[in-house]
């Protein structure tokens, strides 16, 4: 018991500790272990990419090289139309995603607290019921809504539901990260209405988490083949699936594969760097703060 | 006909699915299509199935992109007669009874024979089926697809029944020799397409003779096709209108184009393409036949057998219940 | 201004008159509705397809009994089998990983690194990994050598699986080991143990139900899966995904709602993985608080 407490009575021990030879010992082991493990999964993941990267500056005969196939991502027939229509969707499917999600469980957050077990559960609901299996279900739907607009951008609806669980973690969490009921409070007795508590105290300090949102949709919209292929639509990956069954020649399915990838990657990176400059910058009560000093001016 | 041809340039476009540009020949006969007439055909779908055709048509029904025309396999279009308009081509009596529905709800367009293709550098001169279960065949075999849900991957299985000694009412022993196949390694579960023939994944392909040919699969002259001869299976497939066409008139008139005996039109250029056109015993007769393209057709000798419904549904029940395990 | 201030901060919602806040949860309607159409309606026609006559109408309970005959059922051991297998291995591999990328500079380049390039691999399965593997290791056109054992099940399909299961393990389990207190390692030490001890005695324990409940997301990722065994070209189909792809799109007729059936079968199977996913979650997430 003594030796319990103890630790919290003297710090200055454990500090002397930390110069000893066992904690230097386990952080050589660690090291090595960290590098030995760095090393070994570093080398299967880059492998297949770079088979990928390889194959994508093939020549026409096997064993030569040639840019050819990056070029041909734009020339190919059907193909270019096919990423365009992509990135539309993946832009309409963040919005749309943002539009449902960030108000409503703000919403929930302060005012309907009841209902937030139910909110959870529903944008859960589409890990349980996978793609392949709502596909099956949403032929009559798509029967209707082919009657108005067949343009493969109506897609939309459906990603929306599959992006669903992902965003909803990472706007749980960043919600979860600041006192939205204080801010609310402060920014209303300010004379605030609602909107103005969502869009001009709230949002600004879930940036991050939006932008979060924004990439796990994206990067789901860029990788989906299951509802596009069933449901009859040319999306980026059916299209590609499509010339791997179709042409001898497939540069262009692994320089298309490696351009995604790289998109996906380099936002990813930017987005880890913007994240930490905001949270070093303003934080949410430095928010509070400076909304409780308006209103003393 | 110049009616149909005004009616059709006026509604200005076609839409057309399932119809991959180098499966007898389509390729060029879109494009001799719009270049003739002017009018832009739109191409859906290229790798889709026989029900991925009805399937749009019934859920793209009073859109502008439904399908105005299909081809489909005999099978799908006996049971989805409901969602066809009757016609009758300007040459439908060219066309052999058994062949067409009497009230013009199908026709059927062009066949071809179960066929065996492969790398004659590799495996030298093949000439029967039996000897596929050899040793040097290791990892070489393979279907067009899955048997259960693949028309040309069924009617495989079908032929290695027939070669193996079985009827067209069971197809039991093909399923059978496909389980010996895999046993001695010989079997590739592998979708073959001209990629994977390139790359030897899967050197020899059972498979429509006009999709064995060897420009269709990208080879040179090393590629060799051949229908075993005690088992002739031919199969053909089925034109048909959508009775609910966006582009009605232009739905006709490309049916006028396919089934045209002229030089340039629908029967001569599937001929070019390895398939055997519909009307090719009228055209024989007449001399507006492709002969040179017809006597590149692989030989066959002896009696062909063509599926009837019946078989084609039985053999598809055995398959769903039995193929998964035999090849596993 | 300030009293009213400290009115509000004292918690007391403000009470606009005539307002009941009881009709707040209206706000939630938009959301609701866009659920019940796009997701509970589809998943609403499936579960009823597979339980009536697709010919005849009416209800017709013997499809789901089809679910157990040999043929069917070897599709979801097919699909248990293979998702086991790779789920596995994955969270064993990726926890390992986790712990690595844990145990350095939390705002380091190699744990930024890492955690964008789990993000990027997580979704990365698909169509265009199933290209990169064949590019890497395919029997005859492979990068690095050609894999006889490519096209076999579960070994070959197991191993791309595992590619993208592994990156998703590690972006699930990452917190549960951040949320390790450094002071638990040190009270153990102070105590007297050592490294084995601490983590057989004190983490392991700790980090049970994050990672039961980590393995059981990535099980439940991987039984999903469609386009990439789409895309590996086996024409076998060995898993129920594939199985209702060929139900709704054989061209030589089965039951017309096969689909449906083996549908309503996954999501059973999926349902009871999730739950346990969940139940996990709450007593992981007491232990992180």
């Amino acid at each position: 018991m003594a030796a319990v407490t103890s630790i919290g009575e003297t710090p200055l021990a454990g500090q002397g500790k930390r110069q000893g030879g066992m904690q230097v010992g386990r952080r050589r082991r660690l090291n090595i272990f960290r590098y030995i493990t760095f090393t070994l999964f570093s080398l299967f993941f880059l492998l297949p990419l770079l088979a990928l990267v390889r194959f994508s500056l093939e020549g026409k005969k096997l064993g030569t090289w040639s840019g050819a196939a990056w070029g041909q991502i734009l020339s190919y027939p059907g193909l270019f139309s096919a990423i365009e229509i992509t990135l539309e969707l993946a832009v309409i499917s963040c919005l749309v995603v943002l539009l449902l999600l960030v108000p409503t469980m703000i919403w929930i957050r302060l005012r309907v607290q009841g209902l937030s077990r139910v909110i959870e559960f529903l944008c859960l609901l589409p890990l349980v019921i996978p793609a392949i299996v709502l596909v099956v279900g949403l032929g009559p739907i798509y029967n209707k809504i082919e009657h108005y607009n067949v343009s493969a951008l109506q897609l939309f609806w459906v990603y929306v539901i599959l992006a669903l669980p992902y965003a909803y973690r990472a706007l749980a969490t960043g919600l979860g990260a600041i006192d939205v009921t204080t801010l609310s409070e402060a920014a209303r007795s300010l004379g605030a209405n609602w909107i103005t508590v969502m869009f001009r105290v709230i949002v600004p300090n879930m940036w991050q988490a939006i932008l979060n949102s924004m990439l796990l949709t994206s990067a789901l919209v860029l990788g989906e083949f299951t509802v596009a292929s069933i449901l009859n639509y040319l999306n980026l990956q059916v299209a590609l699936f499509n010339i791997s069954r179709a042409t001898q020649n497939a540069g262009v399915l692994f320089s298309t594969s490696t351009a995604a990838l790289l998109f996906a990657f380099v936002l990813l990176l930017i987005l880890s760097y913007i994240g930490r400059r905001r949270s070093a910058g303003g934080s949410w009560t430095a928010s509070l703060e400076a909304l409780v000093r308006r209103g003393r001016r | 006909m110049t009616k149909l041809i005004a009616a059709a340039k006026q509604e200005g476009t076609l839409n057309v699915i399932a119809l991959p540009p180098t499966w007898a020949n389509y390729g060029n006969i879109i494009k001799a299509f719009a270049k003739k007439y002017g009018i832009k055909v739109v191409s859906q779908n290229p790798e889709g199935s026989s029900q991925d055709e009805v399937n749009a048509v019934k859920s793209e029904n009073g859109t502008s992109k439904a399908p105005d025309v299909l081809d489909v396999g005999m099978a799908v279009a006996l049971v989805s007669t409901s969602l066809f308009a009757p016609y009758q081509v300007s040459t439908w009596s060219s066309i052999p009874a058994a062949q067409k529905d009497p009230k013009g709800l199908w026709t059927q367009d062009y066949g071809g024979y179960m066929s065996v293709g492969y790398n004659s550098a590799k495996f030298g001169t093949i000439t029967s089926m039996s000897q596929l279960l050899g040793p040097k065949f290791k990892n070489s075999v393979s279907l067009n697809g899955n048997p259960t849900a693949a028309n040309a991957a069924l009617n495989g299985v079908m032929m290695a029944n027939l070669a193996a000694g079985g009827t067209a009412d069971s197809i039991a022993k093909g399923v059978d020799f496909f389980h010996s196949l895999k046993q001695a390694g010989n079997f590739v579960p592998v979708q073959a397409t001209p990629a994977t023939i390139k790359a030897g994944t899967t050197p020899i392909v059972l498979n429509w003779d006009y999709l064995n040919t060897a420009s269709v699969v990208g080879q040179g002259a090393n590629w060799k096709v051949f229908v075993p001869s005690n088992a002739e299976l031919a199969g053909y497939y089925a034109q048909a209108v959508n009775k609910t066409a966006p582009h009605p008139a232009a739905a006709r008139l490309w049916e006028e184009f396919l089934y045209s005996q002229t030089a340039g039109g629908g029967q001569n250029l599937w001929l070019q393409g390895g398939a055997r056109p519909v009307e090719m015993t009228a055209m024989t007769s007449d001399s507006s036949i492709d002969t040179s393209a017809a006597s590149a057709l692989p030989p066959v000798t002896g009696t062909t057998v063509f599926l009837t419904p019946t078989q084609a549904t039985s053999a598809a029940t055995y398959l769903s219940a039995h193929w998964a395990q035999a090849v596993k | 201004m300030a009293v009213a201030a400290t009115t509000t901060a004292a918690g007391a919602r403000p009470v606009r008159a005539g307002r009941r806040p009881s009709l707040a949860w209206l706000g939630t309607v938009p959301f609701l509705g866009y659920v019940a159409v796009f997701l509970l309606l589809p998943t609403g026609i499936v579960l009823w397809n597979a339980i009536r006559n697709p010919t005849a109408g009416g209800f017709e309970l013997s499809n789901l009994k089809q679910l157990f005959n040999s043929t069917e059922r070897s599709y979801f051991t097919g699909s248990l089998e293979l998702s086991a297998a790779s789920s596995v291995i994955a969270a064993v591999l990726g926890a390992i990983l986790a712990y690595a990328v844990a145990s350095g500079n939390p705002d380091g380049v190699v744990r930024r690194l890492y955690l964008s390039g789990s993000g990027v691999l997580a979704q990365f399965g698909g169509v265009t990994l199933a290209f990169a593997f064949n590019a890497a290791i395919g029997p005859t056109s492979g990068f690095l050598f050609h894999a006889g054992w490519y096209y076999n099940f579960p070994a070959g399909i197991g191993l791309i699986y595992t590619y993208f299961q592994i990156p998703l393990m590690v972006l699930v389990f990452l917190p549960a080991i951040d949320g390790l207190k450094a002071q638990w390692r040190e009270a153990c030490e102070n105590l007297g143990g050592s490294t084995w001890q601490y983590w057989r005695h004190v983490a392991a324990p700790l980090l049970a139900p994050a990672f039961i409940g980590a393995t059981l997301l990535l099980f439940a990722n991987a039984l999903s899966a469609y386009a990439t065994i789409q895309a590996w070209e086996n024409q076998i189909s060995y898993t129920v995904p594939q199985q209702i792809y060929i139900a709704i799109n054989s061209e030589v007729g089965l039951a017309s709602n096969a689909g449906d059936v083996l549908a309503l079968g996954m999501v059973v199977m999926v349902a009871i993985i999730m739950i346990g996913y969940f139940l996990l979650q709450r007593r992981a997430a007491r232990w992180l608080r």
